[in-house]
């Protein structure tokens, strides 16, 4: 099935339609930004942004359409499935850079910016002059200006949670080798598994958010360690619905019986971002939980 | 291959939306790029104007800044990156041999949500409460909590330029790793395809990491958070070192490619080999790799603990090592070459020379005590114009004189072409020199008016400017007279250049090497 | 393309020439130690860069003159040498080297921060600087001079245009002094090159920096820190005295601070009319509002709220959110607490005015008393109506002038 050329697509009018989708995306999300900040209710930037997603949407399942199309009349060569695993890998990395930069903010308020505040280091006269009552600890459960609030311990939801993060990660796993064998039913199964897994962990995700703003007064204004915590856990759980909403195509399209031994690379690509996504789960869980 | 292709091409203006050939995307990114170069120099003229006489004459402060601010960001991400990113989209495949970009349905997404992002940027200029004021470097607690309301309008319009860029990158860096003709190993690449690689490594890891800081911007502004905010815990310099961990790579960013064209066309008008080739990539990538563990020297002012101050002076000084090395290699080049000076060749000689001296200011900027007083004057305004507009954007225009033969079939005008070489070369010192003498002096940056001491070498430096404006005028002439009609090139314009790129015939047929060639 | 090089190196060698001495080209000497080294410093690098570029571009000339096709050049055959490439990687380094040994030397004592005689918390906000001697416990506020009819071109520009202020810095001179930096609101840069001191005031921390001034003289600085709107209006200005000359202005200092706690005291019994509240709170506005809410008080949009037609400050009767708003600002925003910033009249006079002018019709007339009464109103009770000092007004009009 497989051709030696390198196939160069032919024009295409998916790409201008997801530019287009973006664009009413982001100016929508401006716009709802900026009437929520003055309390407005004009409803143009919610309206827009559900356009935008909705081209968004049309754009990937016309695009992806494409593209299985192609891949399954075999145009594809090795090579291009190189260029995709390639390109796949290098988003990864990106995507990595992204959370590593939280972490960072996490990192230097902890180690650098709350201690400062406190007095040490060479900011004696800033503990001293503006923030007498300032004290370094972390969970920070006091800011600087004297708001108070809670913190998460991992015991309870996190670790359960980490656990099944854990689990779905060896689930799909076992998709995966499931498929290698040409085991389409398993395969099935264990992707469904690991949907529900998912679907388990954001809604566990959801109740500790709640329990963080009703029972502990955690909120997201709540200071830096309310910061990190929301943003770190918010973006991963963005993350984990991506996946999962990925997942549940591949699975479509087992169903549909697109895959086998050597064609496999949306599969592969979306179980790299599932195990990229797990492994940040475990560097958060240590970093903002436990330590 | 190409039965593919011909079945339905659309044509017209569909050709160019539509388009998944790498010839027609780097097309629109070179025309997109000369127009943001206008629309940023056009900002940049009426802040001159304003500059031009001590007093407030044409414009109110509060538009100077946005002036300023926008002409930054339209330059770095409008100007510069996609004009770079366009020559590696037309030129990499031809260098490497490749039939197309990797991933060409990208490559054209990545291009068309460009000119919708600086749409978006560009808008918030006319919406009441205007554009964002607050320096390309929107520096924290200015950008947030004290910004006005539309700066919602430029973090989104960030974000997409960071998604473009990433996705360029991505874009590069698979057909360089994949798409190489069989033969063309490592250290057969040409520099300028090495530098492009490593360019897009630089944008693929810290691109996101603007993208991250942009959204805590946002979330400080609009969502109550206090990453940057000290009642909270937060640190308003924090925002700094978040900001320039992206900001210096990026900086790079924007050179590298240029090392990588000077690298190619000094050999060719010497009818000499690049002179070590090996050193050239370890100090790129030497390069690279120092960039991002010196971000901190945009901050010594900041209050930083003295080992952290030493610990950047240091690096930062370092990385005049691996770019000396490069200049030395270049003027080992020309050494005992046959020189020629056709008009690619005098913009990469005044590349030499006057990204030289921008990078010595840069290093007298990195000795930390010294730098207390530079910092935030318009000696950093030289300096980083004398590597950006005389080292990236005459590289830019190099690449343009070097390549248009072989995109448009013609040749350019020659005389025209030398005249816009040396009214650019005259002017373009007269405008930024005397910017070291009044840093120097003591005028801050970003001020709509100075003190009178100052008067007489801002109005120079204007003079220079409405020069150096007007003289690109007579680029775009000669380009599009050039696109237009003019001698026929032969395949290989240039005597002695050496290239896959010279094996196809000029014109550049839009489909090229869809059989892969030999390599010597 | 000869001559244009050669152009480069001769502005290169003019402009280091011309470095060497006159000022209009070149960083000042300074008047402290720490500046006369960090002048050296930076002559030293400059003329090391000079050197290299001399010697860079030195080869490089010669290759283009001698080495062209139209000299009949042929082009030799070399494109790598081992030795000269590890040479010259390794000169520079040791070039590096000698110029870090200085820098380290000069950085770390700029550092040293210890054993300073006297202290000045420095806070920088939009857009002046507010000055306070810890140790003698007085402090006032520092504004631009420069009227806007200078800087809107209407009248002749007076010779320290943009560099002169109400009431500049005042310190003696061979003395340690520290100086603690900080903000209330965005990130200002404090400097004065003749220091050699920059520094940055970032709110919610203190930076410390020191000086020990050699020379008696006024010194001129700017904020170095984009800011907003008026970055470039906030001029610095420090008066370095003699040592016995500044124990008088000290002296004088305090003995005017008492007065000014006597006037604000006699202030909350005296009456004004709506037309002298009028004329000193138009005089106010101008000076310290307008720069936001703008002359006609239509405010910027988007950024500064307009005061015409404000639900604040156009319902008549209604004032206390106004006053309020003025005392104590509101956090979060640019808008500033003005409370420590001005007298109770002032106070009492630019928020009639705001009530009554841009086409605001409150007629409401708002006397000091008012003001007295909302910032203290139980000392106001016991009759003992001494401000303590943070509530002292630190700038004022016909108060302390230097
Ligand atoms: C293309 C972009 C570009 C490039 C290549 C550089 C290159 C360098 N830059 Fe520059 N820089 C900017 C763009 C760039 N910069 C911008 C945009 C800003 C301002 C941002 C803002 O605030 O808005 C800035 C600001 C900036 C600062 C902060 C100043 C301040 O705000 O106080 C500093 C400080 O260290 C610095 C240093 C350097 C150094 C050491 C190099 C080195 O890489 C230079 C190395 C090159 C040479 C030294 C010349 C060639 C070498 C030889 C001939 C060898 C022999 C030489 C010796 C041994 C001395 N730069
Ligand atoms: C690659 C980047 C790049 C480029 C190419 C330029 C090009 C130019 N820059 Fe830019 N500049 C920056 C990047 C760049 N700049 C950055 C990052 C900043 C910092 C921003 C900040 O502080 O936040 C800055 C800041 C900056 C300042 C300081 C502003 C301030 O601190 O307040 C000034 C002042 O003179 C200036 C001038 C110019 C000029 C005259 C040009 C010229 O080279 C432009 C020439 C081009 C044209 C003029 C367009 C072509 C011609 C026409 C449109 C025809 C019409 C012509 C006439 C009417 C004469 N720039
Ligand atoms: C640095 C900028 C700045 C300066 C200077 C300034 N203000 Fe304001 N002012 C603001 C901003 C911003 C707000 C909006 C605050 C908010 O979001 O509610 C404001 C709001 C106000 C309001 C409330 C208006 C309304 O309708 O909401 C009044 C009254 C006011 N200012 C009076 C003054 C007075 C009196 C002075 C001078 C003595 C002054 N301001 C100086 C920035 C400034
Ligand atoms: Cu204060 Cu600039
Ligand atoms: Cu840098």
């Amino acid at each position: 099935m497989k051709t030696d050329e390198y196939y160069v697509p032919s024009q295409s009018h998916w790409p201008i339609v997801g530019a287009i989708a973006l664009f009413v995306i982001a100016f929508s999300a401006g716009l709802l930004v900026i009437e929520m900040h003055n309390e407005k209710a004009s409803p143009i930037g919610h309206y827009g942004l559900v356009v935008g997603f909705c081209i968004l949407i049309y754009m990937l399942y016309g695009w992806f359409k494409n593209v299985i199309h192609e891949s399954l009349s075999g145009m594809y060569s090795v090579q291009m499935d190189r260029s995709f695993r390639q390109g796949m890998l290098w988003f990864i990395l990106s995507e990595f850079m992204f959370f590593l930069i939280l972490f960072g903010t996490l990192f230097y308020a902890r180690m650098l910016s709350v201690p400062w505040l406190a007095g040490e280091g060479n900011n004696e006269m800033t503990g001293q002059h503006l923030w007498p009552q300032f004290n370094n600890v972390w969970p920070l459960t006091q800011t600087p200006n004297g708001e108070q609030n809670g913190f998460m311990s991992w015991q309870g939801l996190p670790l359960i949670n980490t656990g099944i993060l854990l689990v779905s990660s060896v689930t799909l796993f076992n998709a995966h080798k499931s498929l290698d064998n040409n085991n389409i039913s398993h395969t099935v199964l264990f992707l469904v598994l690991t949907i529900v897994l998912a679907f388990i962990f954001l809604t566990l995700q959801f109740n500790e958010y709640q329990h963080a703003y009703q029972v502990l007064g955690l909120k997201l204004d709540s200071g830096i360690y309310g910061n990190t915590f929301y943003i770190l856990t918010g973006f991963h759980g963005l993350h984990v619905t991506l996946g999962a909403t990925m997942i549940c195509v591949i699975l479509i399209r087992t169903i549909k019986g697109h895959f086998n031994k050597d064609n496999i690379f949306a599969f592969q690509a979306v179980s790299w971002y599932w195990h990229f996504v797990d492994v940040i789960w475990i560097i958060l869980f240590l970093f903002v939980y436990i330590i | 291959m190409n039965q593919h292709t011909s079945i339905k091409a659309a044509t017209g203006w569909r050709r160019w939306v539509y388009t998944t050939n790498h010839k027609d995307i780097g097309t629109l990114y070179l025309w997109f790029s000369l127009i943001m170069f206008f629309t940023g120099g056009l900002m940049a003229m009426i802040i001159r104007a304003e500059l031009f006489q001590p007093g407030l004459q044409l414009v109110e402060p509060n538009f100077f800044n946005q002036m300023t601010t926008v002409h930054g960001l339209i330059m770095v991400f409008g100007a510069v990156m996609p004009a770079f990113t366009g020559l590696a989209n037309w030129m990499v495949p031809l260098m490497i041999g490749a039939p197309d970009m990797a991933l060409p349905r990208m490559n054209n997404w990545s291009f068309w949500i460009l000119p919708f992002a600086f749409l978006i940027l560009l808008s918030s200029l006319f919406m009441p409460g205007g554009g964002p004021n607050f320096g390309w470097t929107f520096y924290a607690p200015l950008s947030t909590t004290y910004s006005n309301d539309n700066t919602a309008f430029f973090v989104f319009a960030i974000h997409i330029m960071g998604i473009s860029s990433i996705m360029g990158a991505i874009n590069v860096i698979v057909t360089i790793t994949n798409m190489r003709a069989p033969g063309m190993t490592w250290m057969k690449l040409p520099m300028f395809v090495w530098t492009m690689l490593i360019t897009a490594f630089l944008l693929i890891m810290v691109m996101p990491v603007l993208a991250g800081t942009v959204t805590m911007v946002l979330t400080d502004k609009y969502f109550g958070t206090s990453f940057f905010d000290a009642s909270g815990g937060g640190d308003p310099v924090m925002f700094q070192h978040l900001f320039w961990f992206f900001g210096h790579p990026e900086v790079y960013i924007m050179i590298l490619p240029a090392f990588g064209i000077i690298s190619t066309i000094i050999p060719t008008f010497s009818r000499k080999k690049l002179f070590g080739y090996h050193s050239m990539v370890y100090a790129t990538v030497s390069i690279a790799f120092l960039s991002f563990i010196v971000w901190a020297h945009h901050m010594f002012t900041t209050g930083m603990p003295l080992a952290g101050e030493l610990f950047f002076m240091y690096s930062t000084m370092i990385i005049s090592v691996p770019t000396g090395v490069k200049v030395f290699n270049w003027i080992a080049t020309l050494w005992r070459g046959s020189i020629t000076f056709e008009v690619p060749m005098l913009f990469a000689l005044a590349f030499i020379v006057l990204f030289t001296i921008g990078g010595m200011s840069g290093l007298m900027l990195a000795i930390t005590p010294a730098d207390f007083q530079y910092h935030d004057t318009y000696f950093v305004v030289a300096h980083f114009h004398y590597v950006l507009v005389t080292g990236a954007v005459f590289s830019i225009m190099a690449a343009t004189y070097y390549w248009i033969p072989k995109w448009t079939g013609n040749m350019f005008h020659e005389g025209l072409a030398k005249t816009h070489f040396w009214l650019s070369l005259v002017s373009v010192n007269i405008l930024f020199f005397p910017m070291h003498f009044v840093g120097l002096a003591g005028m801050p940056r970003r001020i709509p008016d100075y003190a009178l001491q100052f008067a007489d070498f801002n109005a120079l430096i204007s003079i220079g400017g409405f020069a150096f404006g007007l003289s690109q005028i007579l680029f775009v002439v000669v380009i599009v007279k050039c696109i237009r009609g003019g001698k026929k090139a032969k395949a290989n314009v240039w005597e002695d250049a050496e290239g896959l790129e010279w094996e196809v015939p000029s014109p550049a047929p839009l489909h090229t090497f869809s059989t892969a060639p030999t390599i010597k | 393309m000869i001559r244009s090089l050669m152009l480069s190196v001769f502005l290169f060698a003019v402009s280091s020439m011309s470095m060497a001495g006159v000022s209009a080209f070149n960083m000042r000497k300074g008047v402290t130690d720490t500046s006369h080294q960090v002048y050296n410093l930076h002559m030293i690098i400059f003329l090391v860069c000079c050197l290299i570029a001399v010697v860079v571009f030195g080869f490089m000339f010669w290759a283009l003159l001698k080495h062209r096709k139209s000299k009949g050049a042929k082009a030799a055959n070399f494109h790598e040498s081992t030795k000269i490439e590890i040479l010259w990687t390794i000169a520079p380094i040791l070039i590096l080297v000698l110029m870090a040994i200085p820098a380290t030397k000069v950085l770390i004592s700029m550092e040293d921060n210890s054993e300073a005689q006297m202290t000045i918390m420095v806070t920088g906000s939009q857009w002046k600087w507010h000055y306070r001697y810890i140790e003698d416990d007085i402090s006032f506020y520092s504004l631009l001079k420069t009227s806007d009819d200078e800087i809107d071109n209407k009248v002749e520009k007076q010779e320290h245009y943009l560099l002169d202020v109400d009431k500049p810095l005042v310190i003696p001179i061979h003395t340690k002094i520290k100086f603690l930096l900080t903000s209330d609101d965005v990130i200002h840069s404090w400097w004065v090159p003749d220091f050699s001191l920059k520094k940055d005031a970032v709110p919610g921390f203190i930076n410390e920096i020191w000086t020990n001034v050699n020379d008696a003289g006024t010194y001129r600085g700017q904020c170095a820190e984009l800011c907003g709107v008026a970055h470039g209006f906030m001029p610095i200005v420090v008066v370095a005295l003699e040592q016995d000359e500044y124990k008088t202005w000290l002296a004088d200092q305090l003995k005017q601070k008492a007065i000014l706690i006597e006037k604000e005291k006699q202030s909350v019994g005296e009456t004004l009319s709506l037309e002298q509240l009028m004329a000193i709170g138009e005089q106010v506005y101008v000076e310290r509002c307008a720069a936001c809410h703008q002359a006609d008080g239509k405010g910027m949009s988007g950024i500064f709220p307009a005061l015409a037609g404000s639900k604040i400050a156009n319902v008549a009767g209604d004032y206390k959110t106004h006053i309020d708003i003025v005392l104590n600002g509101k956090s979060g925003t640019a808008m500033q607490a003005f409370k420590n910033q001005l007298s109770l009249v002032e106070l009492a006079g630019v928020i009639t005015y705001e009530r009554n002018a841009f086409g605001n019709t409150t007629g409401d007339v708002i006397q000091a008393e008012v003001i007295q009464l909302i910032l203290n109103p139980v000392q106001q009770d016991s009759q003992s109506s001494v401000q303590s000092t943070d509530q002292m007004p630190e700038q004022s009009k016909e108060g302390v002038k230097q």
